[in-house]
């Protein structure tokens, strides 16, 4: 067998894995990758203009493609500034592959020049992490990272890779099955759990679908749809799983939780069941836990329980107790479950049409709004041109705060893959270079970053990068001069002390964009929009728009953070009765 | 407020992989869940690739699961029973070493303890011994109590180690 030196075998364990692209900044510990990678022309390296970009860019690939991100980064500072990328991918159960350089094993532990102990340091964050002590075991282990990465609940993994261990030697055998002897992730669901499921599925009077991120994993979004039409059930969706269920269709609720709509948050109050599907009961969803689903968890008043499918058992059972709990992949145990319900003899149509009528309804009442005006832009207001312009067919990637909950409530989003978002850590930042890779993936979608003036100026060097690849992603700022949410919640429950949230001090975008040598364009007057979006779609260079909108538009329904979802602000309290009921619903422990 | 009344204590038994960092993943999961640890041990097993840890624990019963369910998650390890959930009996022992004064009355009183507790006098000098005492958790802790008169200059415990009872046991697969 041919001998090779570890930077061969790494590119040759790459084209094995059928990498095509990948993202990274080279540096001392890493450059005889970088020196090999010329004879590796099948793959694309992308430079971005910081590690943090090249996690989130492969990270937005990953999540835009379903499959593996892959980063290769230097040691010390580089390996280090991956880590909140790879946290982010974590949280949201993204399949990376980093590659970290490492000084030299003999040198590890010596505080030698740019080392850092990133395997410890990542250790809380990865699905898994790797430090590899020798050339021979690098095919192994990189064969495995990628197992682990996208197998079961996918996630980043690490792999750590010192000096010598790159330009040492070893026969390269790349392993054709990988064997963990300590990783069996479950993939079907237990026949007699699923039936069990079915059963309180077919009893039940108002249940609910409550489903997240992990039907955009496991690609279930049909089955979910099958079973949602087949029994006249309401869907609600997560953040992460927006998209997991078509936006427009008649059973859809919206989002649910602390910015969740008001039928939606009814619906999960009043619902005598909870069909949860790939989504883990965080508190941005349930709120206070004692009060979440009070019907559905009261046996006594009739209430039929929670049915949970999760691919992760520690997802089962941790903030909320769950019934009948089916782990294994979402796709396969809804099929499994279609099949159960299909012979079953239910009307499902009258039995759930009081339900529908009430959920019908509340909705009525306090439908997703917000109210437009001739003066000023309304952020909800460029979101909901954005969908007409677009036809709901754009990918959208958002950065966190005040612009990602606009973007996640009013574009209705179509399919899987298409909304882009950090949910988990709330990783502001990451939508820039997760639009980045998200359009390396899908070369002829049109990728648009819903960004917040913050937000985007944590990642801006990247603009260099999206030049440098010609990378045709549309920026568009919803400028208000503040760190929004957090000056929303000052102003909703902190009096309005704006404590460090003004930042009106900022770069001209514009010009911005200038200086990079793409087209900035800036609008100011709401009837602007509608034009300069239409246009937008069109071009096919990348793009900055500099929305000045309502500095002090606010997240609406919003429910405080402790508190039940019932008890949702749906406007700003206006009068001094509103503001006692405020208080009131403010738990002792705020915030949280 | 229900989970702080129902705290019970567990023994969990493991079969990890022997290599670095193995124990560094399980006391990390314990700091950061901000999981209760009352004692760790490890050792090699038959099979010098897999080494086995006994970890007693307490929590509310959903917490005891919680631990079980994320070990279970970390892909070095290879095997977790939670023995006291199994409900099977099972066997556990801990060691102590107890260096105590041995001068004067303290001298005689030390060996009749170590007597009545089965345990060894396995060091002597004019001044002290060091005592080994095993067994269970009660055992322990009523020697310790009865040998705080004679004066204990340096007690260290290995923590417990356990097995089911009877034919079954902890296998690979």
């Amino acid at each position: 067998m041919a001998k090779l030196k570890g930077y061969q075998i790494f590119w040759e364990c790459l084209l094995k894995e059928g990498v095509d692209l990948i993202f990274g900044y080279p540096g001392g510990a890493v450059i005889n990758l970088y020196d090999e990678m010329v004879n590796y022309p099948q793959i694309r390296h992308i430079l971005t203009r910081h590690e943090q970009g090249a996690i989130h860019a492969a990270d937005g690939y990953a999540r835009s493609t379903g499959r593996p991100g892959v980063a290769i980064v230097t040691s010390g500072p580089g390996a280090t500034n991956t880590v909140t990328g790879i946290a982010t991918a974590y949280m949201d159960s993204s399949p990376l592959v980093v590659f970290t350089g490492q000084v030299p094993t003999a040198l590890i532990g010596n505080d030698a020049f740019q080392e850092a102990d990133i395997v410890g340091i990542t250790r809380p964050c990865t699905k898994h992490n790797f430090l590899v002590k020798s050339t021979q075991e690098l095919a192994r282990i990189i064969r495995e990272a990628f197992y682990i990465a996208t197998t079961g609940r996918p996630g980043p993994v690490l792999v750590d890779m010192p000096k010598d261990v790159i330009v040492g030697e070893a026969e390269f055998e790349y392993p054709e099955k990988v064997h963990i002897r300590g990783y069996h992730p479950s993939t079907r669901g237990h026949p007699q759990q699923v039936r069990k499921a079915a059963q309180l599925i077919a009893k039940a009077k108002r249940p609910l679908i409550y489903a997240g991120g992990g039907i955009i994993i496991s690609s279930a979004h049909k089955e979910l749809r099958g079973l949602a039409e087949l029994t006249h059930t309401p869907v609600s969706l997560t953040l992460m799983g927006l998209g997991g269920f078509p936006g427009d269709h008649p059973l859809f609720l919206g989002m649910l939780g602390m910015h969740g709509t008001y039928v939606a948050n009814m619906a999960i109050t009043h619902c005598d069941l909870i069909i949860a599907i790939g989504a883990r009961f965080d508190d941005r969803v349930t709120g206070k836990l004692d009060a979440f689903a009070p019907k559905a968890r009261d046996e006594r008043a009739g209430g039929l329980g929670i049915v949970h499918v999760d691919v992760d058992p520690t997802s089962i059972s941790k903030n909320v107790e769950v019934n009948v709990p089916i782990v294994g992949d979402a796709k396969n145990i809804l099929s499994q479950m279609l099949e159960v319900l299909k012979t079953m003899d239910v009307d499902w149509e009258g039995q759930h049409s009081g339900w529908l009528a009430q959920l019908k309804e509340w909705d009525s009442q306090h439908p997703l709004q917000y109210s437009y005006s001739e003066k000023v832009i309304k952020p909800q207001y460029v979101i909901e041109k954005l969908y007409e312009v677009t036809q709901g067919e754009a990918i959208v990637t958002t950065e966190v705060g005040q612009n990602q909950m606009w973007a996640a409530l009013f574009y209705r989003y179509k399919r899987p893959r298409q909304f882009i978002t950090s949910g988990g850590l709330g990783t502001m930042g990451f939508g820039f270079p997760a639009a980045i890779g998200a359009q390396l993936g899908n070369p002829d979608a049109l990728v648009i970053d819903i960004a917040g003036d913050g937000s985007f100026q944590m990642n801006i060097q990247e603009l260099a990068t999206v030049v440098q690849y010609n990378i045709p992603v549309k920026v568009v700022i919803l400028n208000n001069g503040y760190l929004g949410m957090v000056r929303q919640w000052q102003e909703l429950f902190f009096d309005r002390k704006y404590s460090q949230t003004d930042i009106s001090v900022q770069p001209d975008f514009v010009k911005v964009a200038e200086a990079y040598g793409i087209k900035g364009y800036r609008l100011e007057d709401p009837k602007d929009v509608e034009p300069l979006l239409k246009s937008l779609v069109k071009m096919k260079e990348a793009v900055i728009v500099d929305v000045v909108v309502d500095r002090e538009e606010c997240v609406f329904p919003m429910v405080p953070a402790g508190a039940a979802v019932s008890n949702m602000l749906l406007d700003k309290p206006t009068t001094e009765k509103n503001g006692e009921e405020l208080k009131r619903l403010l738990p002792l422990n705020f915030p949280s | 407020m229900t989970q702080e009344q129902d705290i019970r204590r567990h023994t969990i038994a493991l079969l990890v992989e022997n290599k670095p960092g193995v124990m560094a993943r399980i006391a990390g999961l314990f700091s950061s869940k901000d999981y209760n640890i009352h004692s760790l041990s490890v050792g090699e097993t038959m099979d010098p690739s897999v080494s086995r840890m006994t970890i007693v624990t307490s929590g509310h019963p959903l917490v005891l699961e919680q631990i079980v369910k994320q070990l279970r998650r970390l892909i070095d390890v290879i095997k977790v029973v939670d023995l006291t959930a199994t409900g099977e009996k099972f066997v556990d022992r801990e060691m102590v070493l107890l260096k105590v004064n041995a001068k004067g009355e303290a001298r005689a009183e030390a060996m009749r303890i170590t007597d009545i507790f089965r345990g060894k006098i396995v060091d002597v000098s004019p001044e002290t011994f060091v005592i080994e005492i095993t067994g269970d958790e009660g055992k322990i802790q009523a020697a310790i109590e009865l040998l705080k008169p004679c004066g204990i200059r340096e007690l260290v415990r290995t923590g417990k180690v356990a097995v089911m009872r009877g034919p079954k046991s902890l296998k690979l697969a």
